[in-house]
């Protein structure tokens, strides 16, 4: 039976504004989703399991506050969900932490594909998959735009910056999706009430053998702030041939650009 | 305090990009009169050496073998871990590629280091390296030390200025041999998509279409103008949703974050999602036939009226002054 793992992080909803608050991200009044491409990855692993049978454990790391999204998860069609809630252990975490936190908790599961979206859209490292994956010792491939199985042998296609390449691996794997794998179901309202009985485990560090030295992070944030707001700029008046003409000299001439 | 800083050459289609140009600019500010010291993996890229010390490298560290011809996590991993070996060094900068990406965390998670990923700043106080980089694709942005073990960094593609070329300067270039053994991955195919060869992450132009580009054929134009521009063609979700381009052209939120010199925009609305991924580009351009379309508020100028008119006037015009120059 095939052990699959989907990494998935609770993120700001797209459509957020961004504020600070005493130099913070203000997360008031905020709404939260899955991060869009970690909806990939579940949806990828969901369409495993329907062809090739096996389990789908979806797993976060955070707070309780996550719960929502791994519910979420389960409507959508996955079996289990485990949340590594390390809050109350943890104030500062860094990827690595997360990675160490995720490779702890997998290290005695036998995961036979492990996925997750390419990057969240909050940090916007894309540091987890490889780190998870280095840190179990099995091979990963990121930014997938295409899964095939067949047996224990895997092909998958990378996106590499607009080029495709077709790469054939093995089990155990960790993949990490890209924008166009597939096309995220919407859970169904039976999904939604199944969803509430499947097993949603919580987990701290004691749980897991960890110190709090083991996860220390390894890079620390100093300062957040925001960029300045972009003022808006000139619209050219005019005939069209002529404003396309005047754009041209203000480009080469004015913003020096051209 | 002076740090000796490692920097991985990326080379694509036969030369070094020029990310790798601006990873050793950012180099030197974070080895603060310390040695740079230039990598090259691959199959024979020992010519290109030179090119990395012209453009500041102190010395280069070439590494080649026949399983190194094309890039793999488990190749690279092993070349570059011996390097690291040899050489000793307090971080390592590479680009925020396609590559760097995919293989820092690796290196950095073996090597129980912290990683600091897309860097658009580096600035040295009070022996600290302070690294900025975006948050939320733009919408904010923080600043972060790195406390334990190595300095690994990716830099963002067109924020870091490279260094002037100096044809005179000098340097050491060695080889490092080693045996690159089990590796789990088999490239069968490379399929490429980029249309004007010119990538996105990269481009110092870039011209972008959404919803009001209307079909696959209505980026022709966009397609025309980038290529005198020497740039690369985007597009919004918008466009991508309705199939009339690839999803790996994606801008915004979901897709690339892009930092271009100029950016023009051609029949996108603006939503949030797609200003967050492009709305730190030098100059904004927005063409669009609505007034009142949110990219305006964005844009350093704007031209209101039907993109299929205005675009291939501006190709034209900016052809006529690219023969002039």
């Amino acid at each position: 039976m095939m052990n699959i793992y989907v990494l998935m992080k609770r993120t700001f909803d797209t459509e957020e504004k961004i504020t600070l608050s005493s130099g913070r991200i203000n997360e008031d009044g905020v709404e939260f989703i899955i991060n869009p491409y970690d909806e990939y990855a579940i949806e990828e692993a969901i369409q495993i399991r329907e062809r090739n049978g096996g389990e789908v454990t979806v797993i976060s790391v955070g707070s309780e506050d996550a719960v929502t999204q791994l519910r979420t998860a389960l409507a959508m069609g996955a079996d289990k969900a485990v949340l590594l809630n390390i809050e109350e252990d943890i104030e500062n975490g860094d990827q690595f932490t997360t990675a160490k936190v995720i490779a702890e908790y997998l290290k005695d599961k036998a995961p036979d594909l492990i996925l997750g979206g390419n990057v969240a859209i909050d940090g916007g490292s894309g540091q987890v998959g490889p780190r998870v994956a280095e840190l179990l010792g099995i091979n990963y491939v990121t930014t997938i735009t295409k899964f095939e199985i067949d047996g224990n042998r895997v092909t998958v296609v990378r996106d590499v910056e607009g080029d495709s390449e077709v790469i054939e691996t093995n089990l155990p794997l960790l993949v990490t999706a890209q924008q166009g794998l597939n096309e995220p179901r919407y859970p169904s309202l039976p999904g939604i009430m199944k969803a509430k009985k499947k097993p949603l485990a919580q987990l701290e560090l004691d749980d897991l053998d960890l110190e709090m030295e083991d996860v220390e992070a390894k890079t620390k944030t100093i300062e957040i702030f925001l960029p300045p707001k972009k003022e808006a700029g000139r619209v050219l008046k005019g005939e069209l041939e002529d404003q396309a003409k005047e754009l041209v000299q203000l480009l080469h001439n004015e913003a020096k650009v051209i | 305090m002076s740090k000796k800083m490692l920097v991985l050459g990326e080379v694509r289609e036969g030369s070094l990009r020029n990310v790798s140009f601006e990873a050793i600019a950012a180099a030197k500010s974070a080895a603060q009169g310390g040695e740079v010291v230039g990598v090259l993996v691959g199959q024979s890229v020992t010519a290109l050496g030179s090119d990395l010390i012209q453009y500041g490298a102190d010395r280069v560290v070439i590494v080649e073998h026949v399983h190194l011809a094309q890039y793999t996590s488990d190749g690279y991993a092993q070349a570059l871990l011996a390097v690291i070996k040899d050489v000793n060094p307090d971080g390592i900068i590479f680009g925020h590629t396609a590559l760097g990406k995919d293989l820092a965390p690796k290196l950095a998670a073996k090597l129980n280091s912290g990683l600091v990923s897309d860097v658009t700043g580096i600035e040295a106080a009070a022996g600290n390296l302070i690294f900025t980089r975006p948050i939320y694709s733009g919408k904010a942005f923080e600043k972060k030390i790195i406390t334990d073990g190595l300095t690994f960094v990716t830099i963002r593609p067109n924020n870091i200025v490279p260094l002037k070329k100096d044809e005179s300067r000098t340097g050491d270039i060695s080889s490092l041999k080693i045996e690159i053994k089990d590796l789990r991955s088999i490239i069968k195919e490379v399929v490429s998509k980029a249309s004007t060869g010119v990538d996105l992450s990269e481009a110092k132009v870039i011209v972008a279409g959404g919803r009001g580009v209307k079909s696959k054929e209505g980026f022709a134009p966009l397609q025309e103008l980038a290529k005198v521009l020497g740039g690369a063609v985007g597009a919004s979700r918008g466009a991508c949703d309705a199939d009339y381009c690839d999803y790996s052209l994606q801008i915004g939120q979901t897709g690339k974050v892009v930092t271009p010199d100029l950016y023009i925009a051609c029949g996108i609305s603006g939503a949030i999602q797609h200003l967050a991924g492009m709305s730190n580009s030098k100059v904004i351009v927005a063409i669009n036939k609505d007034s009142e379309a949110n990219i305006f508020n964005v844009a350093d100028y704007g031209i209101v009226g039907d993109l299929f008119e205005v675009v291939p006037m501006l190709t034209e015009e900016f052809r006529k002054l690219l023969i002039k120059a």
